[in-house]
Parts: structure tokens; C-alpha cells; sequence
């Protein structure tokens, strides 16, 4: 019969147009939403999702996994007296392994001796540039750099971002990468466990020859 | 399993001895041909050897030596690795090498692409037109001496940057603050507008004019974009019509072109990583995948076995995701207006999802390293992958089958509209899904097996009508097969490290070169890397499949209504990123 293909192919489309409303049914007779909670957004992007698919941005957002990336931002420690202390050593990886090179660090010399600190005077980032490639988060020895999760940065003028606007708190990091962030972390304590340990065998090692 | 095809070594010299001798600089291989000789040399390697698909045509430039070469690389259909063999000419205007379009017709848009871009004349080309750059443009911008507007060094990274750290935008080091280069001796009072005659000549002379001249018609001249919403972005096409039917057909492109070649050999090694995933931005896991396997080639490392493992997942996961698009943006093209294109774009959706969660973006991947890849897949991630490939896809693939493939009206429109035969999709050096639904089953994962495909028991889909419906369903078969090989590969992914090197910022890459290929959805993906040991690249190309599948559309497209000309550049599957690089 001619025109039983078509007919086929609108089956599709009208069990998906069901699908629509028959979920949102469902959902309310369990008593759940399922539009504009994360919940609801959770399950249209799963593999159980069925009928409409959208979301509705900027009312709803997509759940970003911990790994997306958009745009690097600088981490600091927070001290004792709410002091600032910068992660970055200004060792110029990022600004060296950047594809783009959009990335600028000035360095500082302390005044009196003259000698480098390990500490950026100034620290550009063109994001107009970024490509969002990740690599000065990736290479980064000491976890300074970081890429962030906060996307919607357009605006009138360049993006050029200086070190107050890049720095964010490790407590920023912690929250919106909780893993990598417990990660770095334990690599860390690692690392000044061994020192320790190290320091302590030359130290033993030592005692008997004095 | 099938064993790839066995071929002996070619001894190319010992048939021609005193035209060809094997290269023996350290860390190259193949032959060089005199130029006199080439087009002989040529025709033995299709007619007596066998090889018969044009890989790629690219040259190198070398000023210190005071030479110019031209690099070919030549497979066989029926599998097995392939025959690189060069010729050189002295770097003195003008330099000139014998064109091979009547050989292998594959080569017609890449000598073009040669001479545009590095100045390399191929006498008997019937059509050497500039081909990325516009007609006028002054110089030849992969030659090792032309510089950009805003040059500032020849290799990164910049000095201003690091360790100078001086804040200065590109604009700002020019005085009038604007992206311009003029030739020297500029008058712009004497300045004539370049037309496009050169493009309409061409376009004329290879018309082809209608049998029956009883009634006398003036042809007309169309041009289908750039700004045309089926020419899948800022492809130009240049027709030729005789009241309705296509008589000559021209592709004008380069209107996103951005040297890719020139940023790739300014960059170092691992910095082209990223500008590989804005090649053909559908799939880039596949471009990566690409250049990764080409410079491990180059250092000569192996690759982490996890790693091969999560490659081929993901490479499988882009082409189902690619096919999809296609259907749907066919579809589009027909004139479904976006109801399967979405159906399509929701099963992507969550195979980005993925992308997203374990490479960190949803297309610009970036995820390949040279060794492995950057980081292993979280426990959540693949449970999701292995939901998908069992559960999803399969039944969301049928249902699109069933959507779409008994449709009348698109039977109608589809079937028996000729695409391309083997014959005239060989010559053209057409690959992927078009070549293999025209009967010719050349699947790189099986002629000529990279990574780990040979562990997989797949089949190359092959469909031999080579009409416009045969390459819609071979679509679906791939999809399937991807699906096939993406079960087997969950099932045997093994533990373990995910790269074999220490992560390294900057990579050690011995002199040589390589040629790395890998079979990507839009056909066969090369990229040639000439190291001399620096930290970039001393050359390094891109051989687009979408680019070079364009030089069958006049094949395709002459004698066709024009109505079915945007049908027949959806078949092509082309993504502009990759054509105009």
C-alpha cells in the first residue's frame, strides 16, 4: 500500500509526541517535577529519557560534570589574617604551554636583593583568546591554575582578566571540583610525607656519623 | 577476522634506476622520482602496482637547501600500507613539477591547494587557481619566508608572553591598528578590484553543453552561497545552469580559512592538539586520534593498552554521533524541516554528555595525548557509555530506521539518483562512507589497521548501488558496526595506566617523518609531520577527507537538476572546518 511507510514513520513521531505527556503524568502523580529542578533535569539527560527534551536555559541548567572547562581561574589559600597566598610560583608553564598564548605573567623581584620571588606581580589572561584547551590547568605543578566551570562571561568589552579577577578561593576549588580537589590534596600530603621521611632517614642516617 | 591485505616491499628504484632512488635522509622513507620522470612513474605505480587512490598531494619547502618538494602518498583499495614517493624541484621562480590530474583526478583540488599556498606550479593542470586564498593575494603563506600580518616570532612560545610578560595586544604593535599587509610598491590609487573572471572561465571551460541543440538556450550562471543554509557553511558553489540542469559546477572555497598548516608549524608539538579539534568540529575525538597516532609514529612510543581502549570508544562514540547528524541534516536538506534532525541531535546530546564528562568539553575535546590520553573514564561515565552502546542506541537507531527508511516520499527522492560509482569515487580519491556505497570496501580500521582495531570483530559496511539511498542506509550500517565494536571494546578494556609517558609539556620528537591516518566518519584523516628534531614542527598538513571529497562533486552534480544538488552535497558530509582549514 502505498503511503504505509509514511504512516509508519508518523507512529514515531506520535509516540514520541505521547511520550511527552504521559511522562509529565507520571511525574505528577508521584508528585514530582519535572521541569525546573535539577532532578528533573538529571532525567532528561540520562538514558531513561523520554519525549520532550529541552532545557530550558537560563531558567534550567544542564548538571556540568566535574571535568568541563571553561576558562582558567588562579587559586589562592586563604591565611591566617584573610591574606591572599597565591598557589602560582610565576614558573611561566602556563604562559609557555598555552596554544594560543594569551596568557601574560609578570614577575616579581624583591625590591632589595633584586632576586625573583615566587610570586606573580601581574597575571594577564586574554579570554577573548582562551581557547579553553585546559593545558595550563593540566601542566601546572602546583595546582595554581585551575579551569572553572562558570561559563557565561559574554560581555560589552575585551575579556581581559588581571590577577584580582582570576583569583578565587580553594574553597571555590573544592566545591565545584570536589574530586580533583580531594586528589591534589592527598598528593600533596604524600609528597610532604615522603619529604618528612626523607628528611628524617638523612637526619637518622646522619646522627651516627656526628 | 581478516588479515590485512600482504603486500611486498615495492622496490620502486630497481624498476626505474635511473630515475628513482630511495630517500635515505634519516627518519624519511619512500622514493624520489625525477621530476621529468613523475607522470611515467606515476602511471606504473596505478596501472602495474596497483595503487590506485591518491592519498594526499603536499609539499615541504626547504630554503636552506634551496628546494622545493612535492610529497605524494598512494594506497591500494584492496588494503596494506601505502607508497610515499617525492619529487624535488629547485626553489628558483619558476618552480614547476609535473601535474599527476590525469593520473589520479584525486589530485585536482590538492595541487591547486599546493600552489596557492606554497607556490608550487604543476604544469598541465588544467585549472591552477588559487584555491583557499582569494585571487590577488600576495605571496604564499606556507613558504618558510612569508610572514603573517601580526608576526611576531616564528616559534612559540612568544618571548613577549614569557618571559617578558609584556601586556600588548596584537593590533596595538601596528600603527594604524589594523589587520593589513601591502605588497610592496602599493599604490591605492592605481588599485584595480581582482574580479572573479579566472573562476568563470573555468567554469565555462568545463561545461558541458547539451546534446540536443534544437532549441538555443542561454545558460545561466548561479552562485549557491556562502551564505546559503544547505552548504553545510561558508561553501560557495558556482553553477552553471541549462534551464534547470547542471552543466558546470565549480566549489569556491576558503571563506574560514585560517592556515591551519602555518598555525600548526608555529605551534609545539602538543599545542597542535587542541587546533586539531576545530578541523572538523563534529568529530573531533576522531582528529585527535589523527595527529596523536602520527606523532607517536614520529617519537616511536607505544601507547598505553587502557588507553587504546578508551581511543576506540571514543572514536566509535563520535561516528554514531556524526552519522546521526548526517541523517538528520539530510533530512534537513530535503526539506524535512528539523523534526529527525532533532531526533538525531537528542541521542548526540548524551553521547556529549559523555565527551563532556570525561573529556571536559563537549566538541573541542582535546583528549588525546602522545601516548594515551589525559585522563581514565570515571566509574559513572561508563556505566552511562555502557547504557548507551546496550541499551540507547541500538533501539533509538531502529526507531529512526523505522522513521524514516520505508518513506515513500523519500524513496522517491532518494533511490536511484546517482552519486558516484567505485570507478569515478577512486579516481576523485573519494573516501569513507561515499566510496564504500559505491561497492568499494576500503575501511582504513580493516586495509589498514591502526590502534587496536584488529582485536574487534566488525564488518565493513559496503553497499554497491551507489545511488543517494545507498548512502543513506550505509549510515546506519556503520552506525551498527561502531555499536558492534564499541560492545567488544567494553567488554575487553583492561586496567590500567592510561600513558605510557610522563605527562610533559614539551615532547621530544626525533627527525623524520610520518604519515598517520586514521579512518574518521567523513572519510580517510591524514596528517604529514616533517620534524627536524626542534620542538615544532618543521611541516606539518592535514589532509582533510571533507576537502578532497569535494573534487567529485562536479563529477556528481553535471548533467543532475540543480534541485538535487544540495542532496548531493548533503551525501559528501561535509564540515567546513575541515575543508577550508
Amino acid at each position: 500500500m502505498y503511503g504505509k511507510g509514511i504512516l509508519k514513520g508518523l507512529s514515531v513521531t506520535l509516540k514520541r509526541f505521547s511520550e511527552t505527556y504521559l511522562d509529565d503524568i507520571v511525574w505528577w502523580l508521584r508528585g514530582k517535577k519535572r521541569y525546573y529542578t535539577p532532578e528533573g533535569v538529571a532525567h532528561r539527560s540520562s538514558k531513561n529519557t523520554r519525549g520532550i527534551f529541552t532545557v530550558q536555559y537560563p531558567e534550567e541548567q544542564l548538571i556540568t560534570p566535574e571535568e568541563f572547562r571553561y576558562v582558567p581561574f588562579l587559586v589562592y589559600d586563604e591565611g591566617a589574617d584573610g591574606k591572599r597566598e597565591h598557589r602560582c610560583t610565576s614558573c611561566g608553564i602556563c604562559a609557555k604551554v598555552c596554544p594560543p598564548q594569551c596568557i601574560w605573567i609578570v614577575r616579581t623581584n624583591d625590591p632589595n636583593t633584586g632576586k625573583p620571588v615566587p610570586e606573580p606581580k601581574e597575571f594577564y589572561i586574554d579570554m577573548d583568546i582562551c581557547m579553553n584547551c585546559g593545558f595550563c590547568a593540566e601542566y601546572c605543578p602546583f595546582d595554581a591554575i585551575i579551569m572553572d566551570h562558570n561559563f557565561d562571561i559574554a560581555s560589552y568589552d575585551r575579556n581581559v582578566y588581571n590577577l584580582e579577577k582570576l583569583s578565587k578561593p580553594a574553597s571555590y576549588y573544592r566545591q565545584i571540583r570536589p574530586l580533583n580537589y580531594q586528589k591534589n590534596e592527598d598528593e600533596r600530603k604524600a609528597k610532604e610525607a615522603a619529604k618528612a621521611a626523607k628528611a628524617d632517614a638523612s637526619a637518622s642516617a646522619a646522627a651516627p656519623a656526628t | 577476522m581478516t588479515a590485512p591485505a600482504s603486500t611486498q616491499i615495492l622496490d620502486l628504484a630497481a624498476r626505474f634506476p635511473d630515475v628513482v632512488s630511495t630517500d635515505a635522509r634519516p627518519g624519511f622513507s619512500g622514493f624520489i622520482v625525477k621530476k621529468e620522470n613523475l607522470v611515467e612513474v606515476a602511471t606504473a605505480l596505478r596501472d602495474e602496482f596497483g595503487y590506485d587512490l591518491l592519498s594526499t598531494v603536499t609539499g615541504v619547502d626547504y630554503p636552506a637547501e634551496n628546494k622545493m618538494e612535492v610529497v605524494y602518498h598512494a594506497f591500494r583499495t584492496i588494503g596494506g600500507p601505502g607508497i610515499v614517493f617525492k619529487t624535488q624541484a629547485d626553489r628558483v621562480e619558476p618552480i614547476e613539477v609535473p601535474s599527476l590530474i590525469n593520473v589520479w583526478h584525486g589530485a585536482d583540488f590538492q595541487e591547486r591547494e599546493t600552489w596557492d599556498l606554497m607556490g608550487i606550479k604543476f604544469t598541465g593542470h588544467p585549472d591552477l587557481r588559487r584555491i583557499l586564498m582569494w585571487e590577488g593575494f600576495e605571496g604564499h603563506p606556507l613558504r618558510k619566508d612569508w610572514k603573517e600580518a601580526f608576526f611576531e616570532e616564528e616559534t612559540k612560545p612568544f618571548k613577549s608572553r614569557w618571559p617578558e610578560g609584556n601586556h600588548l595586544y596584537a593590533e596595538f604593535r601596528n600603527p594604524y591598528r589594523d589587520n593589513l599587509n601591502f605588497p610592496s610598491g602599493f599604490d591605492p590609487e592605481q588599485y584595480q578590484p581582482q574580479t572573479e573572471d579566472q573562476l568563470y572561465f573555468s567554469l565555462e571551460r568545463s561545461s558541458i553543453k547539451p546534446k540536443d541543440a534544437d532549441l538555443k538556450t542561454d545558460s545561466i550562471v548561479v552562485n549557491m552561497g556562502p551564505h546559503h543554509p544547505s552548504t553545510h557553511g561558508v561553501l560557495r558553489v558556482a553553477v552553471e545552469l541549462d534551464g534547470e540542469t547542471v552543466t558546470s559546477l565549480k566549489p569556491v572555497m576558503g571563506y574560514l580559512h585560517r592556515n591551519h598548516d602555518k598555525i600548526g608549524e608555529r605551534n609545539t608539538y602538543l599545542q597542535i592538539m587542541p587546533y586539531t579539534d576545530r578541523l572538523d568540529y563534529f568529530n573531533s575525538m576522531a582528529n585527535n586520534f589523527g595527529y596523536a597516532i602520527t606523532v607517536e609514529k614520529l617519537m616511536k612510543i607505544p601507547v598505553a593498552e587502557r588507553a587504546e581502549y578508551i581511543r576506540v570508544i571514543m572514536a566509535e562514540l563520535t561516528r554514531v554521533q556524526n552519522h546521526l547528524i548526517f541523517i538528520g541534516m539530510l533530512l534537513n536538506d530535503l526539506g524535512t524541516l528539523y523534526t529527525p534532525a532533532l531526533y538525531a541531535f537528542e541521542e548526540r546530546e548524551l553521547i556529549l554528555d559523555i565527551f563532556e564528562a570525561v573529556a571536559g568539553a563537549r566538541m573541542m575535546c582535546n583528549y588525546f595525548r602522545f601516548g594515551g590520553v589525559v585522563r581514565d573514564i570515571p566509574d559513572d561515565v561508563m556505566q552511562k557509555i555502557k547504557d548507551l552502546v546496550h541499551d540507547r542506541l541500538p533501539a533509538k537507531t531502529d526507531e529512526m530506521e523505522r522513521f524514516l527508511n520505508e518513506n515513500e516520499v523519500l524513496m522517491a527522492r532518494l533511490k536511484g539518483m546517482h552519486v558516484l560509482n567505485a570507478e569515478e569515487a577512486v579516481r576523485n580519491s573519494v573516501t569513507g562512507p561515499c566510496l564504500r556505497a559505491a561497492g568499494v570496501p576500503y575501511d582504513l580500521r580493516r586495509a589498514d589497521p591502526y590502534s587496536v582495531y584488529d582485536r574487534f570483530d566488525f564488518d565493513v559496511a559496503v553497499r554497491y548501488n551507489g545511488d543517494m539511498y545507498d548512502n543513506y542506509l550505509i549510515r546506519f550500517d556503520e552506525i551498527r558496526q561502531s555499536l558492534r565494536i564499541l560492545e567488544q571494546a567494553i567488554k575487553q578494556i583492561p586496567q590500567g595506566p592510561i600513558n605510557s609517558q610522563k605527562p610533559q609539556y614539551q615532547v621530544r620528537v626525533p627527525a623524520g617523518e610520518a604519515y598517520g591516518r586514521v579512518e574518521s566518519p567523513k572519510g580517510e584523516l591524514g596528517y604529514y609531520v616533517v620534524s627536524n628534531g626542534k620542538p615544532n614542527p618543521y611541516r606539518y598538513h592535514v589532509r582533510a577527507p571533507s576537502f578532497i571529497n569535494l573534487t567529485a562533486l562536479e563529477t556528481m552534480c553535471k548533467g543532475n537538476k540543480i534541485a538535487d544538488f544540495v542532496a548531493l552535497l548533503a551525501m559528501l558530509d561535509i564540515v567546513m572546518g575541515e575543508v577550508d582549514r
